[in-house]
């Protein structure tokens, strides 16, 4: 073999594993369960083969999965919300700060490493009836029994705002961090003010790190499994929690597959519009 | 003033992010029967009754197990991955790159479901192999991001001197290429422990009757209620998961001045 196709082949070998690993583990998978949704569960036996649009019916009709539905799609959007709120003058304070970088930026690292489990179980000792912010209103005196936070739609929020803050922090800082600053400056001495210079120079050019963020929180949010089980009540169910009902509860795997690719198309369709909108966005840019 | 509201705001942020952390390893230390307030003195008797928890010590080993074989196949994978698409031209990188970086773009309930349903199609139930499969395709996109921001650093006219001077290729890749990999090696391999450590949602539908690793071990005890125990395995959890990082990252440091690159 000559040196030249041996280095042709060389990248392929080596890429080889990794590929083969996604393709088996991760597009097989997939592909089976979209021909595994059209299957029909039988009450006993093996599941029966065929093309029964049954599944496909149900996710798309039963007002129950509509409802939750829907109430993740909410969820996820205060969650978003909430982070961007929180999370942008967060990064615009690291971004611009003239002490210690380093350490600021560390701090903004350290929750990744932190266990999700366990910073959402952190809240029961914060918002549980004998928690910290319990105990504290009785000993001040302002209610004489412990008011109930927790198990709520807002105690899911809460706990999925704590665990994906960092997420939107680290994007908004990312993009301010790129903005030359000396463009404000430019801007101030143009006569607009701090505010102006702000919303109309630094906020425009750091929107793609806030729309990254934004759609991280978002996608992560409406995926989550383990967040409404721990902090929500019976009532707080969310999309994943529905799979994980029909996969593991029902062993309704035929429905539990219809279940799993409408929320990954729901949440797809999302991440293609973004694409579309930042390519947009980006034009513009290229063209001011 | 404008700047001063910030920075107030700033620290609100930071403390809301860090305060419910910072009460899990107070209340672990809480000498009280409930683990919960008033304080009662400080103890270290929640952590003796972890460690004579049979079921928690063998979810340690579980989740120890798991993370070393998965950050070793994962680094293998991704090393080989990051290796080919930062020093070769192919065509079609950023197609190649998008596969590869998929299992983080699709929703992990999603990858857990196909995952488990094809597995157990083709004969493999949940099982330690499927949950080794899941945590290896759910680690390697984090581990080829990471890599290969590594690796762009390195210069390739080491290799091209060594290979000049009569090493052969192999020679070349053992003596200089590989000890020039070791810090993104190492940190590959560390990101895909600790991710696979920290997985709960995907192990959850992986992981076989009886089986728990540390997370999915917390999230049964959950079940009953917040114990002082389930705080002091927070507080263990965050000591490994963040100290040893930080100590990975001391050792590299220092080791990476001595060697002088």
């Amino acid at each position: 073999m000559s040196v030249e196709a041996r280095e042709r082949r060389q990248p392929w070998i080596l890429l080889s594993p990794a590929l083969g690993a996604v393709a088996l583990l991760l597009l097989l998978p997939l592909v089976f369960i979209v021909v595994y949704s059209f299957w029909l569960r039988s009450a006993v036996g093996p599941d029966t083969v065929g093309f029964h649009l049954d599944n496909w019916q149900r996710a798309l009709t039963d007002p129950f999965y509509r409802y939750i539905l829907l109430n993740t799609l909410k969820i996820a959007a205060i969650t978003t919300v909430l982070c961007a709120v929180l999370g942008y003058p967060a990064a615009y304070f690291v971004a611009r700060s003239r002490g210690n970088k380093v350490i600021l930026l560390l701090l903004l690292m350290l929750p990744f490493w932190i266990s999700y489990i366990i910073r959402t179980m952190s809240w029961i000792n914060i918002l549980g009836s004998s928690g910290a912010l319990n105990t504290a209103l009785m000993t001040l005196g302002i209610t004489s029994e412990p008011i109930r936070m927790l198990y709520n739609e807002a105690s899911v929020i809460l706990g999925l705002v704590h665990f994906l803050l960092p997420f939107m922090v680290l994007n908004v800082f990312v993009s301010l961090d790129g903005i030359d600053t000396s463009l404000e400056d430019a801007a101030n001495s143009l006569g607009a003010t701090r505010w102006q210079a702000f919303t109309q120079v630094t906020l425009p050019l750091s929107l793609p790190g806030l729309a990254a963020g934004g759609l991280l929180c978002f996608v992560l949010a409406a995926g989550s499994y383990v967040t409404p089980v721990v902090l929500g009540g019976p009532r707080d169910a969310m999309f994943a929690n529905l799979v994980y009902e029909a996969i593991i509860t029902q062993l309704n795997w035929p429905m539990g597959s219809a279940l799993s690719l409408l929320l990954l198309f729901v949440l797809g369709g999302l991440v293609a519009l973004y694409n579309r909108f930042l390519g947009l966005s980006q034009l513009t840019r290229g063209l001011g | 003033m404008g700047w001063n509201l910030i920075r107030v705001y700033a620290v609100l942020v930071y403390l809301f992010m860090f305060l419910p952390v910072a009460v899990v390893v107070l209340l672990s230390f809480n000498a009280s029967q409930f683990g919960a307030f008033p304080m009662a003195g400080f103890s270290m008797r929640w952590f003796v009754a972890l460690w004579e928890n049979d079921a928690v010590m063998r979810a340690f080993r579980t989740s120890l197990l798991l993370g070393l074989l998965c950050a070793i196949i994962s680094t293998t994978l991704g090393v080989l991955a990051s290796l080919a698409l930062v020093r070769y031209r192919i065509p079609g990188r950023n197609l190649l790159t998008t596969v590869l970086i998929a299992p983080i773009l699709v929703p992990e309930v999603v990858m857990a479901v196909a995952l488990l349903l094809f597995l157990n199609f083709i004969g493999i139930g949940r099982s330690f192999p499927m949950l080794l499969a899941g945590h290896v395709i759910f680690t390697l996109p984090f581990v080829i991001l990471v890599v290969q921001a590594r690796l762009v650093g390195i210069r390739r006219d080491v290799e091209e001197a060594a290979l000049s001077l009569g090493a052969s290729p192999r020679q070349t890749f053992f003596a200089v290429t590989l000890p020039l990999l070791m810090p993104a090696v190492a940190a590959g391999a560390l990101f895909a422990f600790t991710i696979s450590f920290d997985n709960i949602t995907g192990t959850l539908f992986w992981k076989p009757g009886g089986v728990e690793t540390v997370p999915t071990q917390i999230f049964a005890m959950l079940r009953h209620s917040i114990s002082p125990e389930i705080n002091a395995l927070g507080t263990v959890m965050i000591v490994l998961t963040v100290g040893l990082p930080l100590l990975g990252a001391a050792l590299a440091r220092r080791l990476a001045m001595k060697s002088g690159v």
